[in-house]
């Protein structure tokens, strides 16, 4: 008998003559979560990725690629990974390059090019799918075009959100999107840079991942 | 370069390590700190008490229900990762489990290893099986990196290096860390420091390895809760990903891990999310241009399967490891950690390390409890900890018998004890003897020995009254 086997026979052996019922998830938070409007969803993102030490811009379809170039700017940071093949990437390929961000993509896998990714890259763009209100969290799905690591390796992480995209919780973005019915190789939430309190409970942002995350938030109201 | 033997012996040796603690003011400051740090950084989380018992009660019962099904959720889920292309493994023991990751490691010709932090991997020893077959096997979350260099274990679940003072751990760079030139205590800079060595490793690692906060078999995802990055680094940049976990992690469904993850992380740091949370559903696909090639799961039973058998003991498998029994355990809290001699130390390492190691390695862990029920009170999934605890008290302590619910039952178990007990109960039972009893101890009191073991080693001898109550009420007439 395998180990397989013989965990499956004693578990099924031991396993309880009665089933509880299946829980009621989506009635626990129909009763605990109210349902924001957008404006008040986008305000508690705001205020919850923040307190998280994530900045926040609001910045519209048509200003955000200025706004990119300030953020960069005012960091003295000269070049940024973008994703070509997507319409902000290529954006950002199209604008920055003449205002003296040098643009590199993400074009061969990353065995090619791992030690200059992380040893030469200060700043990425991705996009979020979507937000979660009620923790400040944003969702990324990962893909050919935005590869995992292009949100974890540079120390500055700028990312796009349509403030139209801000569900109210995780549960309720799960159900909407039917995540159940497919998942990417790598589905993340993130909510702020990287962070430990591993010595002596002392906060301190960029443990290994991202030390700066930036959101430009497309259509935020305020 | 865990200093720890891979066999424990925690009943061995737990006063002395406890007194050591007990003894050093910094150490009992440390924990002290540490854990009133964390209590209030929970309660913040929890305003509203109603909110917080029913959000107990779901995840009770999400953890209840999907252990009532665990072993059709694990074909569930070994099918659903099979078909995303991740290799799904089955290990009963912690040998069978190093087995199964050198295997992958020596397969692929791998010499290091980077880790997240995995508990798991801790209760299999597996830095240990790694270095004896040539492999380095580096800790990267920074806690775990800390207790790695110091040659120690972590002494908590979720914060390993709560023990260790800045100073401590700037001295430890200092010395051991390559390329270290100059003392710094300045946390930023020490975990800039920590930062620059581990991206190299990320880098060069063959292997990385992660555990699971919540394995999900509708969809064959494998989830993982963290703060540092170095979860996603491990589970991302090196070419082959294993992952390990517990074979109670299972949820039949996505939805039941919001209301997981918000207990989890709200208990155990105080943050309303983490700052990450990895879901991976699969290998590196084509067109996809990172991620691993290879993903690997192993599954382990390491004495679950026992508790699993037993409807009360079962509760213990409800756990999610979010470590607040132990920041609320008057006695982890004076003790500290490494005092337990186990991989999970506190209220839920006395739970769950009997299952894992034996009744006669652990035996006298349940007594180790003031049963003042914080445990219990603070638990996110409401396992009645203190229940469990008279239980295994009596699993440990009472006669040998047939069919036990547990390895290594009667372990405790002294003739002589038993004896004194039941004649105890024999002289309470019956008035007359009572009577005799307490009338022959109220003369020959001062027969008692000034030295009664462990009770005098911090009160006073017990010695009977001259005169009995019922006398002295006799007397006032
Ligand atoms: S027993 Fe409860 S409180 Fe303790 S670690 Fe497990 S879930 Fe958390």
């Amino acid at each position: 008998m395998s180990a397989r086997d013989r965990i499956l026979a004693k578990l099924r052996a031991g396993a309880p003559s009665e089933n509880r019922s299946e829980p009621d998830v989506a009635g626990w938070f129909a009763s605990h979560r109210p349902v924001e409007t957008a404006v008040q969803k986008v305000a508690r993102f705001r205020s919850c990725i923040e307190l998280a030490h994530a900045e926040v811009h609001a910045v519209t379809p048509n200003n955000w690629l200025g706004k990119l170039h300030a953020v960069l700017h005012a960091r003295g940071v000269d070049k940024i990974l973008v994703a070509e093949g997507t319409a902000h990437g290529d954006a950002a390929l199209d604008r920055l390059p003449p205002q003296g961000i040098e643009c590199s993509t993400y074009d061969i896998a990353i065995e090619a090019w791992k030690s200059e990714l992380f040893n030469a890259t200060p700043a990425s763009l991705t996009a979020a799918r979507a937000a979660i209100a009620e923790t400040g969290t944003l969702i990324l799905w990962p893909d050919e075009h935005e590869p995992r690591l292009m949100s974890l390796v540079p120390p500055v992480h700028i990312v796009l959100l349509d403030a139209a995209a801000i569900y109210n919780t995780f549960f309720e973005a799960m159900q909407a999107e039917g995540w159940k019915d497919g998942l990417p190789t790598n589905a993340l939430l993130i909510s702020g840079p990287s962070k430990t309190a591993d010595i002596q409970q002392t906060l301190a942002y960029g443990a290994h991942g991202p030390k700066e995350l930036i959101v430009l938030l497309i259509g935020d109201e305020q | 370069m865990n200093a720890q033997p891979i066999h424990f012996k925690p009943s061995e040796g737990f006063r002395a390590r406890s007194k050591a603690v007990v003894d050093n003011p910094f150490l009992r400051q440390s924990f002290r700190g540490a854990m009133d740090f964390l209590m209030s950084k929970r309660a913040a989380q929890f305003p509203d008490p109603e909110e917080l018992e029913s959000l107990r009660t779901l995840g009770e019962h999400i953890r209840q229900y999907n252990l009532g099904k665990l072993p059709e959720l694990l074909l569930q889920l070994e099918d659903r990762l099979t078909k995303n292309g991740i290799q799904v493994h089955w290990a009963e023991t912690p040998d069978e489990a190093n087995a199964i990751i050198l295997g992958i490691c020596q397969r692929i010709g791998a010499k290091l290893m980077v880790k997240g932090k995995s508990m798991v991997s801790e209760e299999i020893e597996l830095n240990h099986a790694a270095e004896a077959a040539g492999i380095g096997a580096l800790e990267s979350d920074m806690g775990e990196y800390i207790v790695q260099l110091a040659g120690e274990k972590p002494s908590h679940i979720i914060m390993p290096a709560i023990h260790k003072t800045k100073e401590e751990i700037a001295r430890l760079f200092h010395e051991k860390v390559p390329g270290v030139t100059e003392y710094t205590d300045n946390v930023d800079a020490l975990i800039q420091i920590g930062r620059n060595v581990l991206r190299e490793k990320f880098l060069e690692a063959d292997i990385g390895l992660s555990g699971v906060n919540f394995a999900v078999a509708e969809t064959g995802t494998l989830c993982l809760v963290e703060n540092e990055g170095n979860g996603r680094m491990c589970t991302t940049a090196p070419p082959v990903h294993i992952a390990i976990t517990g074979i109670e992690k299972v949820v039949e469904k996505l939805e039941h891990v919001p209301p997981l993850l918000s207990l989890l992380t709200r208990s155990a740091t105080g943050q309303n999310i983490s700052t990450y949370f990895n879901m991976i559903s699969g290998p590196r696909q084509p067109g996809e241009k990172d991620g691993p090639a290879e993903v690997h799961l192993v599954l382990l039973d390491n004495g679950r399967s026992q508790a699993y058998a037993d409807e009360q003991l079962r509760k213990t498998l409800q756990c999610i490891r979010c470590g607040a029994c132990m920041n609320h355990c008057p006695v982890y809290t004076r003790i500290g950690g490494h005092a337990y001699g186990t991989t999970y130390p506190g209220p839920i390492g006395k739970i769950i390390s009997p299952h894992m190691l034996g009744l006669e390695a652990t035996a006298t862990m349940a007594t180790a409890s003031t049963l003042c029920g914080a445990c219990g009170e603070v638990c996110p999934v409401k396992i009645p900890i203190p229940e469990l605890l008279m239980r295994l008290r009596e699993e440990s302590f009472t006669a040998p018998h047939a069919n036990p619910a547990m390895r290594g039952q009667g372990a405790g178990y002294s003739p002589l004890m038993s004896a004194v007990w039941r004649g105890w109960a024999a002289v309470y039972r019956s008035p007359v003897l009572y009577r005799g009893v307490t009338w022959l101890g109220s003369r020959l009191g001062w027969l008692m020995p000034a030295r009664q073991g462990a009770w005098t080693t911090v009160r006073v001898p017990l010695r009977p009254a001259a005169k009995r109550l019922r006398d002295m009420l006799k007397e006032r007439g």
